[in-house]
Formats: structure tokens, sequence, C-alpha cells
């Protein structure tokens, strides 16, 4: 009588952990305690929230901020922090011109202010260490990759994982000085001397997806949507399996 | 209220078409997919509608071309925070698919699912009645691959990720199934006027 097919699910990649319902659904008070700059661009914000649940390295959480006659701006920011017990979190915001919530918190947030988040949202892009993980962002796309190589070295743990990061110059890369030999970055404007300046290109990929470990490369692409659209194509075109790459896209 | 020091937002003029927590993209239009865009040719496009229905049926790019016209134009809302306000998309409305396939009595719900294999669930009511289509293009132009070209769902009274992208089929059933995002966290139905973003909104 009825009858249903089942397409092949060529490009589908499932979701890695459950969400919970109700920490998603919570808003929660989280009070600023410390700001560090980054770079001319970002800073990070470190947050205590007494009651978060934990987070898995790559997912991102919900931020509002809710001006005297009720108005609230809400955005979403990935979470920078590996996983801990401090009862903090930090956040990376890239300062966007004329930003409503970026303009806030890199012009009037101090240490004691307070704001709200809900999450942590996603397992689709949350990367639980247990895959060898090839890492691909821009900008501030390296935020949520961060989490993860800072995962990696907290639990020091032994499956393979490898960064290639775009930034603008070297003055613009973020985290440059807790960067270490897992990552690689391309410098679009300018860069150190004898660094080619350009864009991230298939020779940057190439080596990386040689290297095969066992049961392959979970890819993980972060940043701009142009960003994601080039690099995830780079990634197919060098045979990454498109059900083992995951995008974050920032809008 | 929780009020955030030195907080004022941006000058607003009050938009009534404006759901709550949403914002103005104005000319911008993100793109939020978590998948590889992938190269789908119109010749190698096709929509399938079957579960509780009458005549499960497969219309091919020309087929469904040959289907009678219909155009949306309004607004469109994301979960992640932006609104479009005055889009316009044309293609075919869902009820002249359905008029073809002849939903069972028993049909309660639908999984819509694109060729990706990406998946999401909506009650069949959100499907007819003039409220949703299959569109190829956008602002009279062809939809652009990364927005779901060469045809996506659009559903534009709810959340944008009910709009499945280069949509491959739709089945109809009895019973609620959540989809990709709704086994991630997301909300079942996800009106933006109720906010129903997340399971438990
Ligand atoms: C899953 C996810 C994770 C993210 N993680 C991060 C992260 O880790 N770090 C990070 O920095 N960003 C991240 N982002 C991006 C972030 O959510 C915001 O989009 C970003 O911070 C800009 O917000 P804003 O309020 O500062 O800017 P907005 O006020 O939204 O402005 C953005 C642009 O739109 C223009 N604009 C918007 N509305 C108006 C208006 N009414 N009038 C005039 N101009 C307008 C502005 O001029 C500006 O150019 C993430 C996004 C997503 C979806």
């Amino acid at each position: 009588m009825t009858e249903t097919t089942t397409p092949p699910t060529r490009f589908a990649v499932p979701g890695r952990i459950a969400v919970g319902h109700e920490t998603a659904a919570t808003w929660q008070t989280a009070t600023l305690t410390g700001i560090r700059r980054e770079t001319p661009r970002a800073a990070t914000f470190r947050l205590a929230v007494p009651e978060w649940a934990g987070h898995l390295p790559g997912q991102h959480l919900m931020l509002r901020l809710t001006a005297p006659d009720g108005y609230v701006a809400q955005r979403h920011y990935s979470i920078a922090s590996a996983p801990d017990d401090s009862g903090h979190i930090e956040l990376t915001l890239d300062r966007v011109p004329d930003g409503e919530v970026s303009g806030w918190f890199h012009t009037v947030a101090r240490p004691g202010d307070t704001v709200e988040v809900r999450g942590p949202l996603s397992g689709f892009f949350a990367w639980p260490g247990d895959r060898p993980a090839l890492l691909l962002g821009a900008g501030s796309g390296v935020v949520p990759l961060m989490s993860m190589v800072r995962h990696h070295r907290a639990r020091g743990l032994t499956v393979p994982l490898r960064m290639l990061v775009s930034a603008r110059s070297p003055e613009e890369l973020i985290y440059a000085a807790e960067l270490g030999a897992e990552t690689t970055p391309v410098f679009t404007r300018s860069a150190p001397p004898g660094v080619p300046v350009g864009r991230m290109t298939a020779a940057h990929v190439a080596p990386l997806l040689a290297e095969q470990p066992a049961h392959g490369w979970e890819a993980y692409v972060c940043g701009t949507n142009g960003f994601a659209e080039h690099a995830s194509r780079l990634l197919v075109a060098a045979g990454q399996p498109v059900d083992r790459i995951r995008i974050e896209r920032f809008g | 209220m929780n009020v955030t020091r030195g907080f004022s937002g941006r000058p607003r003029v009050h938009n009534p078409g404006l759901p709550p927590g949403q914002y103005d993209a104005r000319d911008d239009w993100p793109v939020l997919s978590a998948e590889v865009t992938p190269d789908l040719a119109p010749a190698d496009w096709s929509f399938r509608i079957d579960g509780l229905v009458e005549r499960p049926h497969t219309w091919d790019w020309d087929a469904a071309h040959a289907l009678p016209a219909s155009a949306y134009a309004g607004d469109i809302h994301c979960v992640t925070g932006w609104s479009k306000f005055g889009v316009r998309f044309s293609g075919v409305s869902l009820d002249a698919f359905f008029d073809v396939v002849r939903p069972h009595g028993s049909a309660t719900h639908a999984v819509a699912r694109s060729h990706t294999g990406y998946t999401t669930n909506l009650p069949l009511a959100d499907l007819t009645g003039g409220r949703a289509w299959i569109v190829w293009e956008y602002g009279g132009e062809p939809l652009p691959p990364e927005h779901g070209g060469p045809a996506r769902l659009l559903v534009p009274h709810l959340y944008f990720w009910k709009s499945a992208k280069w949509i491959a089929g739709i089945t109809l059933l009895d019973h609620d199934e959540p989809g990709f995002w709704e086994r991630n966290g997301y909300h079942a139905r996800g009106n933006p006027w109720e906010e129903q973003r997340y399971s438990g909104d």
C-alpha cells in the first residue's frame, strides 16, 4: 500500500552526541571575570558560569544582552576553552564593525558585568577526542578548533590532530603564541619573511590527507561561509569523504 | 529582566514583522549548513512524495516545472537570529504535489529529506493550505547551490532549518519523527513567533 524509499545518504553526517534538552533551554547568568587581548581585533572573555553543565570541544552557546527597554540581542558564540571543572568558560570575539553584541564586548564590557547564556548547543560539530581530527579554520573560525587543540593537550591524547588556520597577517592570527607543531598557519595578506602569502590551497591540504591515520580523518571546517565553501571543496577534491566533513559557518 | 550594563542595542524602529529575538539581516543572506554544498545539476534532481499517500510519485525537473507555478513574497526567519524581509521565491505550491499523491486521512506528520541525506520533520498541516512550496528561483534568478539550489523546500512561517535545502522528498507518517537538527536538540516545530528554538522551549 505505502512505499517508502530511503535515498543514499551520500553527504549527511550524523551528529556526534545528543544534546541535553533542559540545559539547552535554560538561560543562565554568566559573570565576566577576565578579558585577554588576542589580536588588535579579537579578545577572549572569561566567564564564570556556576551552573555550566559542561561541553565538548566544538560546541557553541547562545548569548543574550538585554537593554533597559527590554530589547534583547542574541548571538551564537563557539566555546574557546577546553572542557574543565573550573566553573568558567571562555569565548573569543572578533570585533565586527558596527557589531551590536561584539561592539558591546569590545568597548563596554568589564569584569563584574553579567550576561546571559544558554547551552552548550549542537552535538554536530563536537569532537569528543576519539577520532583523528583534521581542523581547518579562518579568522575567528579557529575558536571552536582551539577548544579541540586545548582538549587534546590537556588530556594528553595521542589520537592524531592537525590544524590549518588562515589569518590575514601574523598580527591577526588568534592564539598565535599557543599554536604548536600541530598547526600550519596560512597568511592571506602579509606573512613573516620566507612564508608565502595567499589563500589556502590544495598544496596545504594534500600533505595532511596523505598522512592517512587509522580509520581516516574526521574533518572540521569553521569560518565565514566563503571560507567554509572554499575549504570544504579543497577537502573533497583531495579525497576526504563528504560524510566525514563537518562545517560550522559563522554566517 | 536581566539588564546588561551599558547595553542599549542599535537604534531601531519597532518592526512588527520581526519575531522575538530576531534581527534584520537586511542585504545579508547568511548560509547555515553543516554539510558540504552538493554539486547537484537540475538534470540529476528529483522529488518524491511517499509514505501515507494513495499514489507515491516522483517528479523530475521538467515534470515539477510542468505543475502550476506559484510564488512566495514575504519574510524568512533563521533560528540563529536573523530575519530577512520582502524576499521572493518562485516554484510550485506543495498543494499541487499533494493533489497528485493524495495523502491518506491518517497522515499527520511529514519528514522532508534532502539529496544530501539531511532530514527535518513537520506537522503535515504546516505543509498544506498554501503555506509551503518547492522553489527553484530567488529574486527571479536560479536558487544558488549554497542556498539549496537547484530546488529547496520553503516553509516560511517556520524557522528556516525546516525549509530543507536540495529537497529530495517528503514521506508522510501517522506520527512525528525527529529529523537531523531535531535529534540534535532543536524544537520539533520551530515557530519563530513563539521562539520555539530548542527542544523544551
Ligand atoms: C555557530 C556560530 C558560532 C559563532 N562563534 C563565533 C565566535 O566564536 N567568535 C566570533 O567572533 N563570532 C562568532 N560567531 C558570529 C557571531 O554570532 C556574530 O554574528 C558576530 O559576533 C557579530 O555579531 P554583532 O552583534 O557584533 O554584529 P551585528 O550587529 O549582528 O552586525 C553584523 C553586521 O551586520 C551589520 N548590521 C546588522 N544589523 C544591522 C542594522 N540593524 N543596521 C545596520 N547594520 C547592521 C553590521 O554593520 C555588521 O557589519 C558565531 C556564529 C555562529 C552561527
